[in-house]
């Protein structure tokens, strides 16, 4: 009983402590019964129920094998000392009951219970074949250490684990009939038991090193669960031997972490009952110590409900890990007092000034004047001040912006395709700068290669010994640093010893980012070309990195499972955010810079509080590694794209699911927003760039407030009607997406002969 | 399925005796059987782990290919050294072995003399990458550039020329037959089809835009006109770009009424202009031709057995061009013909009927062996080869009768000629070795003893072909090792020139996958048929047909896929420089922002 709840721990370990006395044994091991079937949530009243209803009946089996055992081998002496000795110590009437019962009727425990008496009969057959030694191990410490009470305990709670393999499938199938003949509304709640359990009644028999049962059992019941899980499902058919446990990081998170599983009250009771009735301890003993089952009040979910949210790794996040409140709202636009003057010169030269004018302060107005009360105060993390030169980029901005085309359905944007070629499968992050003015590509070789899509080409700037010639009095002083002779569209930066696989450009454009394969995060300037800072910190391939909107900081996310938040000018992360059960495969900052949200191979998304560290979102419900993430412009979304072809999109402030849209084939690997936030783009390993309506697919949206509290989602399936186009590329997978400030779509990937 | 599949993930495992070999390749020499099945596990276990490693790498790689690099990546990761010299992009060369109850597979690893390196001449520096834009769509409509898929995969068209004609089956149906029957030529042929065109037509929007308007004159008038070069170009563009399906109908149509007018008028340079046409839509691979066959069949038909094809049959080389559509004629039947249409037994049919009449003049002779000789050595030995003797008393009485007319001795000349040259090359195959001129006569009668010598010309070509075959082999795969494997087999069996490795019957050279385009722009087909048209044709023909076997044999499936790569590369490169000027100038991107 100890060593199947203490699964972890060594059967050998066990074997060594039996022989040491320790007097409190057989109490201690009923006591933590109780520790641990109180945790279960909701079932903390009936606690004690459950302790004599689940755990004498577990001690009452294996007494009653090893009676049956002593009496087969005419010991009638041992039998007689370890009835009297069963019956004493525990005092409870139950047992004392139970254990006649189980002396009159010959073995077959837990009377009329057909399961029980397979059990039973199992176990003495396994007796039978089992070793003498372990026999005799048991007659001698029962006939030799009389008063030795843990000893037997010990003994048998090892010896339970012997026998017990070849039951799992039965206790398996048992409990897969029951659900299949509950009623329908339950079925769906409860099925979501099956893959848990099935994983770990796996890992238990191949950590117990019972190889050929687990196979059995795994080629008996893998064809039963979610197609969505094969994934997990292969990895687990390779891991067969105990040892391989130890270096499989992944399968020992799945050990140590919870499962977690959304199941209403009344399907919970309904399992709860059947579990006691059949003593099906084993399942009942998993479900209490991987599994968190969130119980919640009312309406059981239906089967489309459940599968919308599961699929990750490890269960569905908890309701309470999406309380938190999340500051979604956009910052005040630092107020500027030039623009205005300027740009009325500027629309003044320009003919027709009337119309151009209005829109300008609209858009300038709404932001400065309006409070967002979702907005994060302006101070909650210290955001790097405006340089003047940021500033005038702002005025740009707001320039173009006037100029911006408003999508909507019937007004699609173009989409400009930017094909590498000869790239020959080397390319492997893009990123653009705001103002669509550079490209960066990271390719397999290491490089990372920045282009020049303007006639504006790139240039050094000078040396240091030519920068002392120059007039620094003179007003085009920023124009002069710079040396013509290097002046060319393309320039290579080498310095990664491993693929790039992340890029990303600080606003500013003055910086580069490049994440690879060797483990570090690489910040180059684009005024000299040449990198500046190598961070290191990231033991394994860094996936991803992104600047934030505002500069100075960035996050990174890589194969060590934590995502880490640096400022540039440190060489060391300010925040480590760890909780990922397998690779951080994206990261992406919020709008706000407040927030970061992070993809991984684990299915799930976490959204992290730059502040404190917090993880203040789960988002579960993908069902392939997540490659691809993006804010909506006003910060209230977030998109999501996977290698299973699917977008999800997700409501911040609640914590929902809003929405799914299906139509890719293969893994996404970019997704956008339109500069408004009317088209969400999406982009695929299949060659195409897909359009998306995200205005009706955020209007159609009802948040009412039980779905709020629930967090149970009604996804309608309207992706058909939410796409607005699909574009193929001929053989070029789509890498990366990118809105030009006037709504323009540029899309960009490797031309693949 | 997923169940079946899953089972065999699970017990998958590298068996016992590739331990021991491995063991015995470091030099344990006695590893125990239980040794071996421990092993064998682990290494099974930590074998998928990388490999599921690797995955993660090449996901993160925007791949859909494994490569060896994603290997090394994930060895890495688990602080394994990774494997050197593994570099490769397609594949790995594993060779096989078997011999005392094992089988090996091994990566072959050469001795390599250092000075042989030194001494090649180095590749071409591989291109750099480089940045291309284009519209991939303009407000919401993707523009059909040859920098975009075809507006309609070949997939969608044949759906759209499908689909409808279960939709509106009543009515329509005499319309049908009696377009079918005022195509003439093939009365048999395209009678379903039909159907589904007539029926389709009302659906269908014709409407071409004015570019498209423009690019069909430009392109029609090219191909007729009298500059060679504007011809190429246009050729060019019809057999690769991709957005012509809807003007198909269009090209069609130019093609059956020009060859009926012209036929009539008997303008030989206007026909093979048209039939060079009907190769260049063949060779357009975004095209789905089936709905056109009616029209086009007959066309080709036409120029294959009319009487007549120009005004001077005596001077002109008319059997030029009945030779190049008899190879078009072949190339449709093996592209197009179904168990439903049943174009080649149909064609087949048509070509003996018109061959067994004794009125059929020659020159409708000479087109009807030739039709039927392209479709293969097999309908050569069934239809062809039985009927030598009967045919060679004709030449013969032609030949050495009285003078009847010039015509009918220069007719019966090429189709002399024209036995010879396809027969002889069958013939070498099917009988054995001793070439009897006595013997010959007895079996083919007048033909008899030309077919010798021919037969024995041909072994001796075959044989010297081998000798160039391996040489050739040699100097292209000479950094492949797999390939000489394939190499050694090649130059056993090249004797009697198998063409099962190929999978193109050597004789119908034209659909070889256009060798030449990479080095030189213009098709095959032109050049021959200048050449035949300059010079005797019989002979040159011969050397035409050597170029293209040697071509063919000296490429077994290895390297023939690695011309593919190459010519798709070579595509990739020619794209820039190839004229858009036929379409409106995209608009400049960058001018946008």
């Amino acid at each position: 009983m100890a060593a199947v709840q203490g699964g972890l721990a060594d059967t050998n370990e066990e074997k060594d402590i039996k022989t040491e006395p320790s007097s409190d044994g057989f109490g201690n091991n009923n006591a933590n019964d109780g520790r641990v079937l109180s945790t279960s949530p909701g079932s903390s009243a009936s606690a004690g129920i459950n302790k004599s209803a689940t755990g004498a009946p577990e001690d009452q089996q294996t007494l009653l094998a090893v009676l049956q055992f002593l009496r087969k081998n005419k010991l009638t002496e041992s039998v007689e000392i370890l009835r009297r000795e069963a019956g004493l110590p525990e005092d409870s009437p139950e047992l004392k009951g139970s254990d006649s019962s189980g002396a009159g009727s010959g073995g077959a425990a837990g009377s009329g219970d057909k399961e029980g008496g397979d059990a039973s009969s199992l176990l003495s057959r396994v007796t039978i074949s089992s070793s003498a030694n372990l026999a005799t191990t048991v007659t001698s410490s029962v006939t030799a250490a009389g008063e030795d009470q843990p000893d037997v305990n010990v003994v048998l709670s090892a010896y339970n684990q012997q026998g017990d393999p070849p039951l799992y499938q039965v206790y398996y199938s048992g409990l897969k009939k029951f659900i299949e003949s509950v009623l329908d509304c339950h079925r769906a709640e409860l099925s979501q038991l099956f893959y848990p359990l099935f994983v770990h009644m796996y890992l238990e028999l191949v950590y117990n090193n019972h190889e050929s049962e687990a196979k059995a059992f795994f080629e008996k019941f893998s064809g039963d669960q979610e197609c969505y899980y094969e994934d997990d499902l292969r990895v687990l058919s390779s891991l067969s031997k105990r040892e391989h446990m130890r270096g499989n990081e992944t399968l020992m998170d799945f050990r140590t972490s919870k499962f977690v599983l959304r199941i209403s009250r009344d399907s919970y009771q309904l399992l709860k009952r059947h579990l006691q009735e059949r003593q099906n301890n084993q399942i009942w003993n998993i479900i209490q110590e991987h599994l968190y089952i969130d119980i919640f009040d009312g309406m059981p979910r239906s089967k489309g409900q459940i599968d919308a949210m599961s699929g990750s790794l490890a269960g569905e996040g908890k309701r309470e890990a999406n309380k938190a409140k999340v500051y979604y709202g956009l910052l005040k636009e630092p107020e500027i007092e030039l623009p205005l003057d300027d740009e009325d010169e500027e629309a003044e030269n320009e003919e027709g000034k009337p119309k151009k004018k209005k829109p300008k302060k609209d858009s300038m107005g709404s932001k400065s004047k309006k409070q967002d009360p979702n907005a994060p105060s302006q101070t909650r993390i210290p955001l790097p001040e405006l340089k003047d030169s940021d500033k005038l980029d702002k005025i740009m901005y707001m320039k173009e912006a006037t100029k911006r085309i408003r999508l909507g359905p019937d007004n699609l944007p173009s989409i400009c395709f930017y094909s590498f070629l000869n790239a020959y499968q080397g390319l492997t992050a893009v990123d653009f700068t705001d103002d669509s003015s550079l490209i960066a590509g990271g390719f397999a070789d290491s490089t990372v290669r920045v282009w020049s899509v303007t006639p504006k080409k790139l240039r050094k700037v000078k040396s240091a010994a030519d920068l002392n010639l120059i007039d620094k009095e003179s007003d085009d002083v920023l124009e002069r640093i710079m040396d013509e002779k290097t002046a060319s569209e393309s320039k290579i930066l080498y310095g990664h010893s491993g693929p790039v696989y992340g890029i990303s450009f600080s606003p500013d454009r003055n910086y580069l980012l490049s994440s690879s394969e060797d483990g570090t995060v690489r910040l180059w300037s684009l005024q000299t070309f040449t990198c500046l800072v190598g961070y290191k910190g990231h033991n394994y391939p860094v996936w991803d990195t992104h600047f934030s909107p505002h500069g100075y900081y960035f996050v990174s996310g890589g194969h060590d499972r934590v995502a880490r938040l640096w400022a540039t000018d440190h060489y060391q992360p300010l925040r480590m955010f760890s909780g990922h059960l397998a690779d951080v495969t994206c990261t992406r900052f919020h709008p706000n810079s407040n927030y970061v949200a992070t993809g991984s191979s684990d299915r799930t998304i976490r959204l992290w509080d730059v502040l404190n560290g917090n993880c203040v979102r789960i988002f579960t419900g993908h069902k392939g590694p997540i490659h691809a993430l993006a804010f909506s412009p006003n910060g209230k979304f977030l998109a999501s794209g996977a290698t299973d072809g699917r977008v999800l999109l997700w409501d911040i402030g609640h914590g929902l699911m809003i929405g799914e849209l299906k139509g890719h084939t293969d893994t996404i690997y970019s997704l956008r927003f339109s500069r408004d936030g009317e088209i969400l783009a999406s982009g695929s390993m299949d060659n195409t760039v897909r359009l998306w309506d995200a205005m009706k697919a955020f209007d159609d949206l009802e948040t009412d407030d039980f779905t709020a509290a629930t967090g149970h989602v009604h996804l309608q399936d309207n992706s058909q009607e939410l796409l607005l186009g699909t574009y193929m590329s001929k053989s070029t997978p789509v890498i990366h997406l990118h809105f030009t400030r006037r709504n323009l779509l540029l899309a960009t990937g490797a031309y693949n002969p | 399925m997923a169940e079946e599949r899953r089972q065999k993930q699970c017990s998958v495992s590298l068996p016992t005796e590739s331990m021991k070999a491995m063991a015995e390749s470091v030099g344990v020499g006695q590893l125990q059987e239980e040794s071996c099945a421990a092993l064998s596990e682990e290494v099974s276990y930590r074998i998928k782990e990388i490999a599921q490693d690797a995955l993660k790498f090449m996901r993160h790689g925007k791949r859909r290919k494994l490569t060896t690099n994603d290997i090394d990546n994930a060895l890495k990761l688990k602080n394994v050294e990774p494997l050197y010299g593994f570099q490769s992009q397609e594949f790995i060369p594993f060779r096989f072995a078997s011999g005392g109850g094992r089988e090996l597979y091994f990566y072959e690893e050469k001795e390599v003399d250092l000075s042989d390196i030194i001494n090649t001449p180095l590749p071409r520096v591989p291109l750099d990458v480089s940045l291309k834009a284009h519209w991939l769509s303009i407000e919401g409509v993707q523009p059909s550039i040859p920098e975009n898929p075809p507006p309609a995969p070949k997939e969608q068209q044949k759906v759209e020329s499908t689909e409808p004609l279960k939709v509106v089956k009543p009515g329509q149906e005499e319309e049908g037959t009696i377009q079918g029957k005022s195509q003439g030529a093939t009365p048999a042929d395209g009678k379903g089809k039909d159907k589904g065109l007539i029926r389709l037509k009302p659906r269908s929007t014709h409407e071409l835009s004015v570019e498209q308007q423009l690019y069909y004159k430009e392109i029609t008038e090219a191909c007729v006109g009298s500059c060679e070069a504007k011809r190429a170009e246009a050729l060019q563009s019809i057999a690769t770009d991709p957005g012509l399906y809807q003007m198909l109908p269009r090209f069609s149509t130019f093609i059956s009424e020009g060859v009926r007018v012209n036929v009539v008028q008997n303008n030989l340079a206007l026909l093979i202009y048209l039939m060079r046409m009907v190769k260049a839509l063949m060779d357009n691979p975004t095209l789905y031709l089936e709905k056109y066959l009616h029209e086009l069949i007959p066309a080709v038909v036409t120029c294959i057995v009319s009487k007549q094809l120009c005004l001077r049959p005596d001077v002109d080389n008319h059997w030029a061009l009945r030779d190049f559509a008899a190879r078009l004629m072949a190339q449709s039947c093996k592209t197009f013909s179904t168990t439903t249409n049943n174009i080649q037994s149909r064609i087949t049919k048509t070509f003996t009927k018109s061959w067994l009449d004794d009125k059929t003049q020659w020159t409708t002779r000479y087109g009807c062996i030739a039709g039927l000789a392209e479709l293969g050595p097999d309908v050569i030995k069934t239809l062809i080869l039985p009927r030598l003797t009967v045919e060679g008393a004709r030449i013969k009485a032609v030949m050495e009768g009285p003078v009847v007319s010039n015509i009918d001795k220069i007719g019966a000349d090429h189709v002399q000629s024209l036995l010879l040259k396809h027969c002889a090359s069958v013939i070498a195959k099917i009988r054995p070795q001793p070439d009897n001129m006595e013997q010959y006569r007895t079996d083919y009668g007048y033909l008899g003893p030309m077919l010798c010598s021919h037969v024995m010309k041909a072994r001796t070509q075959a044989a010297l072909q081998a000798q160039q075959v391996n040489r050739t082999t040699l100097t292209i795969t000479q950094p492949r090792p797999t390939l000489t494997v394939s190499q050694s087999g090649l130059s056993g069996s090249a004797g009697s020139r198998t063409p099962s490795i190929i999978k193109v019957p050597s004789s119908l050279t034209l659909m070889t996958p256009r060798p030449g385009t990479p080095s030189q722009p213009s098709p095959p087909a032109t050049k021959y048929i200048v050449m035949a048209t300059s010079a005797g044709a019989s002979s040159t023909q011969q050397v035409f047909q050597d170029f293209h076997s040697v071509l063919h044999s000296s490429h077994p499936q290895g390297s023939l896929s690695l011309i593919g790569v190459t010519l798709n590369s070579m595509n990739l490169h020619l794209q820039p420089h190839r004229s858009l000027a036929l379409f409106p100038a995209p608009l400049q991107p960058c001018s946008l922002w």
